[in-house]
């Protein structure tokens, strides 16, 4: 190989996290331009936010699946821990910071915490292990986690929070609210949630997470993933460098969590069940694993196509279309023969063009 | 072949049964094996094994396959548990230490089947053998603050100062899994010196080389232990490179050693040339 293609190599892996930010920025602006033009349906209009909670997901899912190498099965767990905990702060500091930009930062902070607490705690104890002990927890964690949303009554009052597992049992005083009734889900929220809130959250995530990669921790767990044995071999701790990535994870899970509760007036603890994790694995593997980017088109693609074929006359075969289109991507971005194809034909476009400009 | 030996050292009897190179004997050893061994089930893989490595040592250890030369560098860096026996690294126990604190504690290592970061480029698994020199925080490597820049500039730079020891400098932006055999090789050798170690373990360095890239590797291991004034014990088939660089020579057979000296003495010993080096042709 030339130094020509060499150099080419390098400037275009330096540039990509930068192009990253570029489509985010490019695609906001655009959509800001088409809601000025009014050219978005309202049923657009309303998976805005939306398609921003889940490419954030699909991002963080990523450091977990993709750069660290571990199956997270729960993610949707962290999400729902994000997301009730976002909604009882802004509920219960509705009088305190009336400013309600700031009290969507401080909901979707707190979301993050309450993400990286859960995933401290399951973490700590699986992370040491060597297998796919992971995903077996996480798969229960995220279960676990809407069973007990799904019994819990949590109102906040003058004395301050009160929580119970009966509606009975808050006791609340008789200006008090109660924020989350059991089975019933939170209700009553303010809607918070912007679609620049969204934009601001990816842009976030995307510095947190593309930094973190291109970084000595990032080194490190992607070398973990690479061969545990070799990283140990020249003194990277495995049980450190797996916490770090998958706690960051969760913790973006729960923030982009907290944006979505404050999207709706209600939110059920269903919404974050066993299959909206896999809808975000689905994201991640499509996107392709390790690619940021591709969480970012496939999650916003993945969202938004339900919606556009509803526009259609195609009405009763929706899914079916959804899912011969999920098939059809899998076949192709996995297909060696095609990729070699294109492999040849881009080195043959080199060659042409190096032969030119010698 | 092109490798021309170094005058022989003289080799100074020690308590611990092994022999030192005489410029290393007012040191104490670097590395000291003291009835080392590990069962598998009831199988002793590694029984009674002894052996002091001088300070600026190159070491060789030889035997059939099978024997528990690979075992001995697991036992080395702590991938197995040793059932029985104490390892002293510099004097220090590494009885509780965990694979992690060994290398920190100096000792580094190759594989015998390469592993590398496959995925990352030549230049981060450089980096990564830097790992524990690297020093700033998780957040100023996210946030980008200036003590990031500084310290992977550093970084870099020590990366390709350590990869010119091969040439391997205008490699640096390749992914490791693509590199060619030879080059994986000698990356796995860079990335475990970049961990600045006190004893460097080569797990068969010369394996799937050609005679003329073996000689080669034979004056860069002279060289890397020259430069860096480090001790290497080596595992090695190639009874050119091991009878060439070698100063002390234990043999390995069924978990034991049969026989330990100078290659001289190595070389015309009975039992290792029953064992394993065989005899010559016009002598059988």
């Amino acid at each position: 190989m030339n130094k020509l293609s060499f150099r080419s190599m390098k400037g275009r892996k330096a540039l990509s996290p930068f192009l990253n930010y570029a489509i985010v920025i490019a695609a906001f602006l655009a959509v800001q331009l088409a809601l000025k033009m009014d050219m978005v349906s309202n049923s657009m209009q309303s998976l805005l936010v939306p398609v921003c909670c889940y490419v954030v997901m699909a991002i963080s899912l990523n450091l977990t699946v993709g750069v660290l190498g571990e199956l997270s099965l729960g993610h949707g767990g962290f999400m729902s821990l994000g997301a009730f905990s976002g909604i009882i702060v802004s509920v219960a500091l509705k009088n305190l910071v009336p400013l309600s930009p700031l009290r969507l930062a401080i909901s979707l902070a707190v979301g993050a915490l309450f993400g990286a607490a859960g995933g401290v705690i399951i973490g700590v104890p699986v992370l040491r292990l060597r297998g796919d002990y992971l995903a077996i927890v996480t798969l229960a964690f995220g279960e676990i986690i809407k069973n007990v949303m799904q019994v819990l009554y949590i109102g906040v009052d003058e004395h301050g929070l009160h929580m119970s597992t009966k509606e009975a049992g808050l006791l609340l005083s008789e200006t008090g609210t109660a924020i989350v009734k059991g089975p019933m889900g939170a209700v009553g929220v303010t809607k918070l949630a912007t679609f620049t809130a969204g934009f601001l959250l990816i842009l976030l995530t995307l510095l947190i997470v593309q930094n973190l990669v291109h970084s000595r921790a990032g080194r490190a767990i992607q070398a973990l993933r690479d061969n545990r044995i070799a990283a140990e071999s020249v003194g990277i701790s495995p049980t450190k460098y797996k916490l770090i990535a998958f706690v960051i994870s969760a913790a973006l899970a729960g923030a982009a969590g907290a944006l979505y509760g404050l999207n709706y007036s209600s939110t059920l603890a269903s919404k974050f069940d066993f299959n909206t994790s896999i809808l975000i694995l689905v994201f991640v593997v499509l996107g392709g694993l390790g690619s940021i980017r591709g969480s970012i088109v496939a999650a916003t693609v993945l969202t938004i196509l339900p919606e556009l074929l509803r526009n259609f006359d195609v009405k009763e075969y929706r899914m079916l279309i959804y899912a011969v289109i999920l098939i059809v991507v899998m076949l192709v971005t996995n297909n060696p023969t095609l990729w070699s194809w294109i492999a040849r034909f881009q080195r043959r476009k080199a060659e042409e063009k190096g032969g030119a400009e010698q | 072949m092109k490798y021309t030996p170094r005058e022989p050292v003289k080799l100074v009897p020690v308590p611990s049964t092994n022999k030192i190179p005489e410029r290393d004997i007012d040191k104490s050893p670097i590395l000291e094996c003291r009835h080392l061994g590990i069962d598998f089930g009831g199988l002793a893989a590694v029984k009674d094994f002894n052996m002091a490595i001088g300070r600026t040592e190159i070491a060789g250890l030889i035997g059939p396959n099978g024997a528990g030369k690979t075992t001995v560098f697991n036992l080395l860096t702590k991938v197995y548990q040793p059932t029985r026996g104490t390892i002293l690294l510099d004097g220090m126990d590494t009885n509780t230490m965990t694979t992690v604190q060994v290398n920190k504690a100096g000792i580094a290592r190759t594989f015998q089947n390469i592993r590398l970061f496959n995925n990352l480029t030549v230049e981060d698994n450089v980096k990564l053998g830097l790992h524990n020199q690297v020093r700033y925080g998780l957040w100023s490597g996210i946030f980008r603050l200036p003590t990031y820049w500084k310290a992977e500039k550093q970084a870099r730079e020590r990366a390709m100062e350590l990869l010119s020891i091969f040439d391997m400098g205008y490699l640096a932006h390749f992914k490791a899994g693509s590199l060619p055999y030879g080059a994986q090789r000698r990356l796995e050798i860079v990335r475990a010196l970049a961990t600045n170690p006190s004893l460097l373990l080569l797990d068969e360095p010369a394996a799937g080389m050609n005679p003329s890239e073996t000689a080669e590797l034979m004056d860069t291991i002279v060289k890397i232990r020259d430069t860096f004034g480090i001790a290497i014990l080596l595992i090695e088939h190639d009874m050119n490179l091991v009878m060439g660089i070698c100063e002390g020579i234990a043999v390995l057979n069924f978990g034991q050693i049969i026989a330990k000296g100078t290659p001289e003495e190595i070389k015309n010993d009975p039992v290792v040339i029953e064992a394993y080096l065989g005899k010559k042709k016009k002598e059988a």
